[in-house]
């Protein structure tokens, strides 16, 4: 093995391209270009939605047009152009399949080529799946299984239909559609989503996952996940993404509400791997995405998420822990290369007696890349014994990229306890060596280090996505991984 | 929405009225004619803006203002720091008091009243006047800079060891007083110099709006402390801007005693290999204060070092922020930054608002930062007691020694020993609860 140096390691992440940009042959079904109340009223007419749920998305509809494009993340790109966007994109209805078989095979071997075949994951790995494509669910399995249980898992259309009252009840209730730009955006034009609903006292027996996939040119996609665990239950949820490659830049505003009451416990997982753009930050997705969770008493909600694509990203998945004790946590790594921008951190608002956060966070930029760490703790006047833990550590890999801590602390209580610390340095010279002298190359020290160095979030996943989590690591960092 | 606009005009224009001194020549000096320029397009800052975010600025611009000549001030060993000699600059009310002032120098240092030097000397103070001030982004600092009346110029010749600190005396025992202190220092190449700054009020709700300027030449040294003890109804917002060139060393440390509403903002540039940089900081809140401290430090070249340490205790309903920024732009390589926050709030009413931030583009860098918000150690009382210290007596002593941390870095021995016992005589005050 020759002397593999940062620089190489730098210029081969350079060259990395997109592993999974591909685009599958399937016909679409589409509205109209552009964003009006009438595609509104279309999305709602041909999902066959309720009058209510319409009347929700032209409320949002309007709110939305007096507000305002946020512009204080750490991230420049050029202004989207809502009008240049398909809202609606639908593959053509296919009839109710009963094994997988029936899936349509080119389907079938979009899902091999990624590494999470269907038929695999439902003999081996005991997950159920809801793959979304292109924003309408396609196949959903192992619904029998969970059904016994009274656990309520498919797309959110089907929700609207069969359980319109858990829908009304909850939805938009943690993210109002007057929530933030975006939320707003989504809640008017929301295609589909998951729902999930875990009954009181019951622990769900498998990974609830649904893989998201952007697949027509120019489509925008909108999903909606709500997640409503009632008294004592417990759910992991496992959400992961890969999309084509495309020039166009690619909007993606999805909201995530996940709702946690008294003893029960949420695990939120996300594994991002979108098309990143090109190594000179030409397309690519823009990621604005709004999840929030809401712990009642004794309730935990756990987000962990591994992000190496989108060329932007913009998202803070956050807790806000009402009840007395609950815990809320936030695992996070997040790798920026070329000319990806990602702004991500969380929010835990302390609103109970002994409530408690953790916040993990690991950053590694490379290329041209900028990665900042934006969060917010707050511990309100009531939260009587609130605790935090926030730790947020960035890795750079050379002098183009930029690692950034924009942490706020507000605390109005004296007997919380709220600890934050940060480091940034590069992949220590000192490191390397030790591991040269131990007969490992460098190669396989800059990849022993940065796993190492993400290990702490890694090992929240769920054992089911830790390796896939890996793999996109690896390949984010590819070259550094042989 | 025009009515609304034109009330915000109103505002502002009565506000400035406060100020129009007739001495005010803008046409005298460039940075002059910038401020009032932004000072026509700036509005006041709302906490919309990022910058002010936990900071609001009502209680300075909605009061009114009067500049009143100067009060008799006669003994002024109340505002000397005991058993120190200094160089002694005096202000009363933000005139310069000559007769309580002792500013004979020797060769190679002059010290004087900035009024004065401009006019005897209008083009060096040109030369740096308004060069580092954030006139034109900042509505204070343009209102400094177009309304300051006077202030100190200092001026250290190459290779000059100053052989006594300077201290720089506000005093403010008028009511609603207003004024813009500006002060210039120059540090040439080798020189080192030591300078207080203190600001105290004995009464009223006056109007400190001070911008001070220092320019740090290759391998010069500054320390620097600055003093605020202010009345309870006092506002001040102090803006130190400091540029340091190569192998330079600038300390700064800062002690808010009290203070109504206090905003510091410091501002370091480092545009220099080899330099390094400490920032301290102290601050002990109660009644409703509201204290806030913004720094930045910009490293823009490589090798440089900077430590950033501030501390504080809330008491009652009062406020403090604090907000760091470290920027390491992308030539900065082999920076050591290191920053760090410690609060302790003694009530549930009073509140700490802390924003350590990193921003960085260099990769051969060790940058961390901390920030830290709880209460005493329950379990260092407990300790405490059994070695049979009272529960009153155990809490003092943790918060005093957590204050103290900040006091070591005080290289004037009778000025930390002064502040020692002012900071362990104010928390006696808990042994009553």
């Amino acid at each position: 093995m020759g002397k593999y140096t940062e620089d190489e390691l730098e210029k081969e992440l350079e060259t990395q391209e997109y592993k999974y940009g591909f685009v599958t042959d399937i016909e679409t079904e589409k509205a109209p270009i552009g964003l009006s109340e009438d595609i509104i009223r279309l999305i709602s007419s041909k999902k066959n939605e309720p009058e209510w749920l319409l009347e929700y998305r032209l409320k949002a509809y309007s709110a939305w047009l007096k507000m305002e494009e946020p512009t204080w993340a750490h991230v420049n790109y050029p202004k989207v152009d809502f009008q240049d966007i398909y809202y609606y994109a639908a593959p053509k209805p296919k009839k109710q399949l009963d094994s997988l078989d029936e899936v349509d095979s080119e389907l079938l071997e979009m899902y091999e080529k990624l590494g999470i075949s269907i038929d695999e994951q439902k003999k081996l790995s005991n997950v159920a799946v809801d793959i979304v494509m292109d924003s309408v669910s396609v196949k959903t399995t192992f619904q029998d299984t969970l059904a016994k249980l009274g656990i309520i898992f498919g797309s959110f259309s089907e929700a609207v239909q069969k359980h319109p009252d858990l829908v009304k009840k909850y939805m938009g209730t943690i993210v109002p559609y007057t929530d933030n730009y975006y939320a707003a955006l989504n809640a008017a034009v929301f295609t589909d989503g998951s729902f999930c609903y875990i009954p009181k006292g019951v622990r769900c027996p498998m990974e609830l996952s649904t893989y998201f996939r952007i697949n027509e040119a120019q489509t925008g996609q909108f999903e909606r996940t709500l997640v409503v665990a009632d008294k004592g239950s417990y759910c992991s949820y496992l959400e992961g993404c890969t999309a084509p490659q495309r020039d166009e830049n690619q909007l993606h505003a999805a909201v995530v509400e996940l709702i946690a009451m008294d003893d029960a416990e949420i695990k939120y997982s996300t594994v991002q791997n979108w098309y990143p753009g090109d190594k000179n930050g030409k397309g690519g997705i823009y990621n604005f995405v709004t999840k929030r969770g809401l712990c009642e008493k004794n309730a935990k909600i756990s987000w962990t998420q591994v992000e190496t694509g989108s060329a932007i990203t913009w998202k803070y998945p956050s807790c806000i822990l009402k009840g007395d004790n609950s815990v809320g946590e936030f695992y996070s790594v997040a790798v920026t290369n070329n000319y990806q921008q990602a702004d991500t951190g969380t929010k835990m608002l302390h609103l109970g007696k002994n409530t408690k956060s953790t916040i993990i966070s690991k950053g590694v930029s490379a290329g041209h890349s900028q990665n900042s760490y934006r969060g917010l703790v707050k511990i309100s006047k009531n939260a009587t014994n609130a605790r935090n833990f926030s730790q947020c550590d960035s890795l750079l890999m050379g002098n183009k990229c930029g690692a950034h801590t924009f942490p706020y602390i507000e605390v109005d209580n004296k007997s919380a306890k709220v600890e934050h610390e940060a480091t940034t340095s590069k992949i220590g010279e000192d490191q390397i060596f030790y591991c040269n002298q131990r007969g490992i190359d460098t190669e396989s020290a800059i990849k022993l280090i940065v796993n190492g160095y993400a290990k702490d979030v890694l090992n929240k996943l769920p054992m089911e996505f830790a390796v896939e989590a890996q793999k996109l690591l690896a390949i984010s960092l590819e070259g550094s991984v042989g | 929405m025009v009515e609304a606009m034109e009330n915000i005009a109103s505002k502002k224009a009565q506000f400035l009225s406060n100020f129009l001194a007739k001495d005010t020549d803008v046409n005298s000096s460039l940075a002059k004619q910038e401020a009032l320029k932004a000072l026509e397009n700036l509005e006041f800052p709302t906490t919309r803006d990022e910058y002010w975010k936990y900071t609001r600025v009502g209680k300075i611009t909605s009061a009114k203002y009067s500049q009143i000549p100067s009060f008799k001030v006669s003994d002024i060993s109340n505002y000397c720091i005991e058993g120190l000699e200094t160089y002694r600059v005096v202000f009363v009310n933000g005139f310069f008091s000559e007769e309580l002032s002792d500013i004979s120098t020797n060769q190679g240092v002059s010290i004087l009243p900035i009024a004065k030097a401009r006019k005897e000397n209008t083009d060096e103070i040109e030369q740096y006047f308004g060069k580092l001030s954030k006139h034109k982004t900042q509505f204070f600092s343009a209102l400094n800079t177009v309304f300051n009346t006077n202030g100190v110029f200092v001026k250290i010749a190459k290779n000059s060891i100053l052989e006594k600190p300077i201290h720089i005396i506000n005093i403010t025992n008028a009511e609603s007083a207003a004024f813009n202190p500006r002060n210039l220092f120059v540090v040439e190449e080798n020189a080192e110099v030591q300078i207080i700054n203190s600001y105290e009020t004995s009464s009223g709700s006056s109007f400190t709006n001070a911008t001070t300027e220092i320019y740090v030449k290759e391998g010069a040294k500054v320390d620097s402390y600055i003093l605020q003890n202010e009345s309870d109804t006092s506002k001040q917002i102090n803006e130190i801007d400091v540029l340091q060139e190569s192998n330079t060393t600038y300390s700064a440390t800062t002690i808010t005693l009290n203070g109504g509403l206090v905003r510091n903002n410091h501002n370091i540039e480092v545009r220099g290999q080899g330099s390094e940089t400490n920032l301290f900081g102290l601050y002990l809140t109660s009644g409703n204060q509201h204290i806030d401290n913004h720094t930045i430090v910009d490293h823009i070249e490589p090798n440089c070092e900077s430590n950033e340490v501030y501390i504080g205790v809330m008491d009652d309903k009062s406020t403090a922020v604090f907000n760091g920024k470290v920027f390491v732009r992308s030539e900065a390589q082999k920076t050591n930054a290191y920053q760090q926050n410690k609060n302790m709030l003694l009530t549930d009413d009073a509140s700490a608002y802390s924003k350590p931030e990193l921003e960085i583009y260099a990769d051969d860098v060790k940058c961390s930062h901390g920030s830290t918000t709880g209460q005493v150690d329950e379990e260092a009382i407990f300790y405490l007691r059994t070695r049979g210290v009272s529960e009153a007596n155990a809490r003092k002593m943790m918060i005093c020694a957590f204050a103290h941390e900040i006091l070591d870095n005080i290289k004037i021995e009778v000025l930390r020993e002064m502040l020692e016992i002012q900071i362990d005589e104010r928390f006696v005050l808990v042994e009553s609860l």
